[in-house]
């Protein structure tokens, strides 16, 4: 799994952000477009991409797309 | 396994009742308008029917089934059984199903109890009646699902007020030597428990005066400890994983021709949840119907509400195979293929 990929998958969920501020230590949280629907188009695309089934507890304790990068890779 | 068959079961009829008043998701003021567009769009959620406050569960099922009872030109006394799924009963205690057994004015030789599930709750009342008058030989049955969720919810939690509506159905039962038989693959993980909970006012946490003081938390998001709390993440992934997962489990058991089945009827929870289900399932769209559009999720009564808001020309005086799946809180799933042949699908009613 490559975080390169996994940027580039998160940064298609998005419609109004610029993608070069999609990087490994952006805190999701704090991008404007983020609110609990972009939540939801994660777990979509986590299940999607990588077959893998994020809970409500893996995004809340997530700070930056690393992190959630390592559960999904720790999960698959 | 609870993955199993019953024969000599045949549907004879659906009917929904739902209240009149109808809020639109546009008029609500605890979202922006942009964020009311952003939940439109992903959920597919644009109006819902709210029954006003005199009007409860089983008064919008008691019309259901007065006007099936009416369409089939069914006798009352013949009708032995009489199931109401439901969570939002009119008492803690007793169970609505004896208060609806008077009302409609069944045979005191009725049995009539209440089953308290929600999302999966119509096709588990489904195998219940079914299962019930198979081993016992009972003639006609009535299943009453349905909820006005609406009473559980805090008007300032966007997180809950626009997905949810209110709606009543009523499904006829009866045994049937000719019936295709119906088959089901049911579930539970009670370890999401927490995911779709009222956490106050059971025996558990009885109700006390600190139940009905309001918290914030989060923007938008205030209610008491009487009110309705939706993990929306949580219910997300466990909707896009387990239906899959129940509605291909029933069709590898039962080596089911996935050509054959005209109508894959889901719980309506939300259209980007749906949309996902149906995508794995590798399902043509057209064989899948919605009614959240317009009523938003019901409960237990979305199954029934979909096939007569959505389907019913399709399916009066026609034979057709559907497959239906309920999933949501419990956590609980269940997945049924039935056949309907001839069956009466009576006009939608308002109340």
């Amino acid at each position: 799994m490559e975080i390169n990929t996994f940027l580039q998958n998160f940064a298609d969920l998005l419609d109004d952000t610029d993608a070069t501020l999609i990087k490994q230590e952006t805190v999701f949280r704090d991008l404007e477009e983020w609110d609990s629907l972009t939540a939801l188009s994660l777990i979509a695309m986590a299940d999607e991409e990588y077959a893998v089934k994020l809970t409500g507890d893996d995004i809340k304790s997530s700070n930056s797309l690393n992190d959630i990068f390592e559960i999904i890779k720790n999960k698959g | 396994m609870a993955t199993f068959s019953v024969n000599n079961i045949a549907i004879k009829g659906i009917s929904c009742c739902v209240p009149k008043n109808l809020e639109r998701n546009i008029d609500l003021d605890i979202l922006t308008q942009e964020e009311i567009q952003r939940f439109i769009d992903a959920t597919g959620v644009e109006e819902r029917r709210i029954a006003t406050k005199e009007i409860c569960t089983s008064d919008l099922c008691a019309e259901a089934a007065e006007k099936l009872i009416k369409d089939l030109n069914w006798q009352k006394d013949e009708i032995e059984i009489l199931v109401f799924v439901s969570q939002t009963a009119d008492y803690i205690l007793p169970v609505s199903a004896a208060i609806l057994q008077d009302r409609l004015g069944l045979s005191t030789n009725c049995m009539a109890f209440d089953v308290p599930l929600g999302c999966s709750g119509y096709v588990y009342g489904m195998s219940i009646i079914a299962g019930m008058m198979k081993a016992t030989g009972l003639k006609k049955g009535l299943l009453l699902a349905g909820d006005t969720s609406s009473k559980l919810l805090s008007k300032s939690d966007k997180s809950t007020v626009p997905l949810f509506g209110d709606g009543g159905s009523a499904t006829a039962f009866e045994f049937d030597e000719d019936a295709a038989d119906l088959l089901f693959d049911l579930g539970t993980d009670g370890s999401g428990y927490k995911t779709i909970i009222v956490n106050d006012g059971g025996s558990r946490n009885r109700i006390n005066a600190d139940s009905l003081t309001y918290q914030t938390i989060s923007p938008g998001i205030e209610r008491n400890a009487c009110q309705l709390i939706l993990d929306g993440m949580d219910v997300f992934s466990f909707g896009i994983s387990q239906a899959p997962k129940t509605v291909n489990k029933l069709i590898e058991k039962f080596e089911i021709d996935k050509e054959t089945i005209d109508h894959f009827v889901f719980h309506q929870a939300n259209l980007m949840m749906n949309k996902m289900i149906v995508k794995k399932l590798k399902l043509p769209v057209e064989k899948v119907p919605y009614s959240l559009k317009e009523f938003g999720n019901t409960s237990s009564a979305t199954i029934p509400l979909t096939i007569v808001a959505a389907i019913k020309d399709k399916l009066n005086n026609a034979t057709q195979d559907l497959i239906l799946c309920g999933f949501g809180v419990g956590l609980s799933w269940g997945t049924a293929k039935i056949t309907l042949k001839n069956a009466v699908i009576s006009d939608l009613i308002e109340l």
